[in-house]
């Protein structure tokens, strides 16, 4: 099967396959991946740097350095913690250090929640590898054998005997080195025995959080800044600028210049800064500042183009990249006995981050100083190179705290227009988008259009399944090469069209991935929390009911029937292990809790959904039962009680990953039912919270959240409740009212047309 | 120009009358822990509280507040451990964490208007407050706490009294 391209096991992978080396300094042990060529100098002479990935201090202080954003998933804490668990620390004398970009660290990426699987097995064998050679040490100083001692609480013991951590690398010598074979075969410990993964914590970075004390990137201040605030033009892609008329705003105090920014590298296409001593004066001087822009056609697209757009290029069976294309399957098409399709819809959404996105950039020494909040530093380094006219070794990104990423800061644009602002005036550039600007050049998660078909043979038997979604790119528009080739050799975005892919048997199978070229013409497509996942499970899940009720067989049944681990759906090692039987465990778990099967009153409805979070190759497996409860005289749905099960493998971190859970719900929630928006002459038509509506507080529904135990290796909790709680919505809706809606956001006008039809 | 107290200090800030409170907090004076969140007063998280009231600072011109008193997050207990602050940390609240500062001023109003906040109360109070992370479930539950720890040691303050 051609699964989804799977970046994030690749960037785990170049990890794992380097050496580990362990090196002295006056300031302790440094312990660290190397590159393949250190590894093999291994025995390296005194001053070689690998990279470091953590350091044993004289006094015994673990530091841990962090290349992943802090965007509200504690990811510090449950990093920090798999490594100090594996090495025996003290955690009161572990440190977590959020860590400037450099070529040295690899991928630094912060998404597709994959920070805990791909951490979790280097992390896991870095404290194993670190503890080994305290262990050794420690018992030469103690003058014991090593198979004597047992390392705990940050010292090494040995019946009564102790010595610290501190103390080993203060008097000992822990200078060492493993190849990758050897790091590879390092003993782990065993679940049992983990003193810190699976158990209560405080995050790290919650204090700062209550006080006003942590900085964001807004926060930032550097001496002798001034402020910038873009005039954004009409469209993303193709405005060029013709006249800046600045007159008005020379009355602004404070108001300096505008500078039209020369871009090389394209991200920040016509695009003006307008620069002043304060945001204030930058703000008010925007406002009057006019700017003449060339534009091409995309101030003409409305939400309605873009969708008829994707209706079209569905209906042409050549379109797009097939990402599943099993044997024979039109003609087990053309056999089956009976053949449902349906096509469903979802509109435009927003990231709506709460911190609009900003950037202080400046040149120091002729490196170029990049002080923001992002999550793909690895994406917006050649960007600002190429832009800046330099290479990436004079670029240093400095992450702050992210006031929300969810996706819109993996797209670093902001930094590009920052560094060419300040490249244009020779001093600091704090460039601060306004919300309306933020939102007008959000990368929003296209509006999508799906048609997903099923064939049933004799005896109800399910012989054929194909999901056709067609959908503007965030990955053709800003990382081309993470795009695999389909089975017809068309390359195509793995991130739009996930979860198609699915794990229930349903004999011949076929995905077609579909870019909507007028979207990614007329905007910039992002990744918005749980990406396609989000769109898709919004028409398989809700599809899989309507087939179980087309062949007359109860929802869950149904699924279950199909979720029978058969062939590829068994799963394999190391983290899709179990397969889908361990997606109909969640499933069946959601159902008993909710009470699936027993009476509700009248216009109340329960409603089942299961996905396997975001990847085939990372599965998440998670299962939603929706209770809602529908007014028969507007359409209006209310939510009385979301129930999550899901199976994340091992738990690292268990309050932080209930708080995903519940966070990454609700999102689910407010995508299905409040959120939305459309584009109207090639721009998004809600730009502030007058308008687009996101879940509040007096909306949020009773959560029952339910981890299955288990001590396989950990998957990713940031997005995966995301994609489940839409489709189990709606067909909530369909069991309280007969009325099947198929485009989301659900509005009650959507909902009472579904009820008469 | 306006003078006016901030967390029981004067202060005179230099921008003009007419900017928003929340710039002249940030950028004049330099503290950072009130948020820019959309620059329309509703997401809350440039809440602060002039005389005692919370108030969308986006939104208040400073000259408005010459002689008052404001209060930021900075300055909502000289320690940082208001009982409030107290159990936004027992309950881990925070996820990203940009919308706090102003939950929990808006919350610290709620509570010193009514100690002992019903459900209803607190989405009265607390709908205007966006959490983009949706920490909605904690929120709520940390409010409580505080409410209840606060009680509890109000009953002790009166026993000891007694």
């Amino acid at each position: 099967m051609n699964g989804p391209f799977d970046a994030g096991r690749r960037a785990a992978d170049a990890l794992s396959r380097r050496g580990f080396l362990i090196t002295l300094s006056a300031a302790g042990a440094t312990m660290g991946f190397a590159s393949a060529d250190a590894a093999q100098a291994a025995g390296a002479p005194a001053g070689f740097e690998p990279t470091i990935w953590y350091s044993v201090g004289r006094d015994g202080s673990v530091t841990v350095n962090i290349i992943r954003a802090e965007l509200g998933q504690h990811v510090g804490t449950g990093v920090a913690r798999i490594l100090a668990d594996e090495l025996e620390a003290d955690w009161s004398k572990v440190h977590i250090k959020t860590v400037d970009s450099h070529a040295k660290w690899g991928l630094m990426v912060t998404g597709g929640s994959w920070s805990m699987w791909q951490s979790f097995p280097i992390y896991s064998q870095a404290g194993a590898a670190g503890r080994t050679v305290l262990v050794e040490e420690g018992a030469r100083l103690l003058g014991v054998k090593p198979a004597d001692c047992v390392a705990k609480n940050g010292a090494v013991h040995a019946g009564k005997a102790s010595i610290s951590y501190g103390d080993i690398v203060a008097k000992g010598n822990v200078a060492r080195s493993f190849t990758a074979e050897q790091l590879a075969n390092m003993p782990v410990k065993k679940a049992a025995d983990r003193k810190l993964i699976g158990k209560p914590a405080r995050a790290r970075d919650i204090p700062g959080k209550v006080d006003g004390k942590g900085v964001y990137g807004l926060d930032v201040v550097i001496p002798g800044m001034v402020y910038g605030r873009p005039k954004l033009p009409p469209t993303r892609n193709d405005s060029s600028v013709v006249a800046i008329d600045d007159s008005a705003a020379k009355a602004v105090p404070g108001y300096l210049k505008s500078v039209k920014l020369d871009d090389p590298s394209g991200q920040v296409p016509g695009w003006v800064v307008v620069l002043g001593e304060s945001f204030v004066a930058a703000n008010r001087a925007a406002d009057l500042v006019k700017v003449t822009w060339k534009t091409g056609d995309a101030t003409k697209v409305s939400e309605a183009d873009l969708q008829k757009r994707s209706a079209e290029l569905i209906a042409d069976p050549k379109a797009g990249g097939l990402a599943v294309e099993d044997p024979g399957v039109d003609a087990a098409f053309a056999g089956a006995a009976r053949t449902i399709e349906a096509t469903y819809t979802t509109s435009t959404a927003l990231h709506f981050q709460m911190e609009p996105v900003n950037c202080v950039a400046l040149e120091k020494d002729g490196v170029f100083e990049i002080h923001t909040g992002n999550q793909w530093q690895s994406l917006v380094l050649p960007w600002l190179a190429k832009a800046l006219g330099t290479t990436e070794d004079k670029v240093v990104i400095k992450n702050y705290l992210l006031g929300g990423g969810f996706g819109r800061r993996l797209n670093g644009d902001y930094c590009v227009g920052a560094a060419l602002a300040a490249k244009a005036v020779g001093k600091p550039v704090k460039l601060v988008l306004t919300r309306p600007d933020d939102v007008r050049f959000d990368s929003p998660r296209s509006p999508s259009v799906q048609k997903v078909r099923m064939g049933f043979g004799p005896g109800g038997k399910v012989v054929a399944m194909e999901h056709v979604a067609a959908a503007g790119w965030p990955t053709l528009a800003m990382a081309p090469f993470f795009m695999p080739k389909g089975a017809n050799g068309v390359a195509y975005d793995p991130f739009s069209i996930n979860g198609a892919d699915h794990w229930y048997s349903v004999g011949a199978q076929r995905v077609r991935a579909v870019n909507n070229d007028l979207a990614n013409a007329t905007f910039r497509p992002g990744w918005l929390r749980s990406v396609g996942p989000g769109w898709v499970n919004w028409a398989l899940e809700s599809f899989m009911d309507e087939a179980a009720h087309a062949a007359g067989e109860d929802a869950l049944a149904f699924r279950l029937k199909l979720l029978d681990g058969a062939g590829r759906n068994a799963g394999s090692g190391p983290t899709a292990v179990g397969g889908a039987h361990r997606q109909a465990a969640v499933l069946k778990r959601v159902a008993e809790k909710a009470g699936w099967g027993k009476p509700l009153p009248k216009g109340v409805g329960l409603g089942l959904a299961t996905t396997f979070g975001q990847e085939r190759d990372m599965p998440t497996w998670m299962a939603c039962a929706a209770r809602v409860k529908v007014d028969p005289a507007t359409g209006k749905v209310k939510v009385e009680k979301l129930d999550l099960v899901v199976d994340c493998g091992t738990v690292v971190n268990p309050d932080g990953a209930l708080s995903q859970m519940q966070g990454a719900s609700l999102w689910g929630l407010s995508l299905a039912l409040f959120e939305g928006t459309e584009f109207k002459d090639g721009q998004v038509k809600d730009t502030n919270l007058d308008t687009y509506k996101p879940l509040r507080i007096a909306d949020t529904p009773e959560l029952a959240i339910e981890f299955m135990p288990s001590t396989e290796p950990p998957v990713g909790l940031g997005e995966p409740a995301t994609t489940v709680v839409a489709p189990a919505i709606g067909n909530a809706i369909f069991n309280a009212t007969g009325g099947r809606v198929r485009d989301l956001p659900i509005r009650p006008a959507a909902v009472l047309k579904a009820m008469k039809a | 120009m306006a003078t006016f107290k901030l967390n029981g200090r004067q202060v005179t800030t230099h921008g003009p009358d007419d900017a928003p409170l929340l710039w002249a907090i940030r950028d004049d004076i330099g503290l950072k822990g009130t948020k820019f969140g959309c620059g329309i007063g509703q997401c809350g998280a440039c809440t602060v509280h002039v005389d005692g009231r919370p108030v969308r600072s986006c939104l208040t011109p400073t000259a408005a507040v010459a002689g008052k008193s404001i209060t930021t997050i900075e300055g909502l207990d000289p320690a940082g451990v208001h009982p409030l602050q107290q159990a936004w940390v027992e309950v881990q609240v925070p996820q990203c964490g940009y919308c706090q500062s102003g939950q929990i001023m808006q919350a610290a109003a709620l509570l010193k208007q009514k100690p002992n906040p019903t459900d209803a109360d607190i989405d009265a109070a607390m709908n205007g407050n966006l959490c983009r992370c949706m920490a909605y479930v904690r929120i709520r539950q940390a409010i409580k706490l505080a409410a209840a720890n606060a009680a509890k040691r109000g009953a002790k303050t009166e026993g000891a009294k007694a």
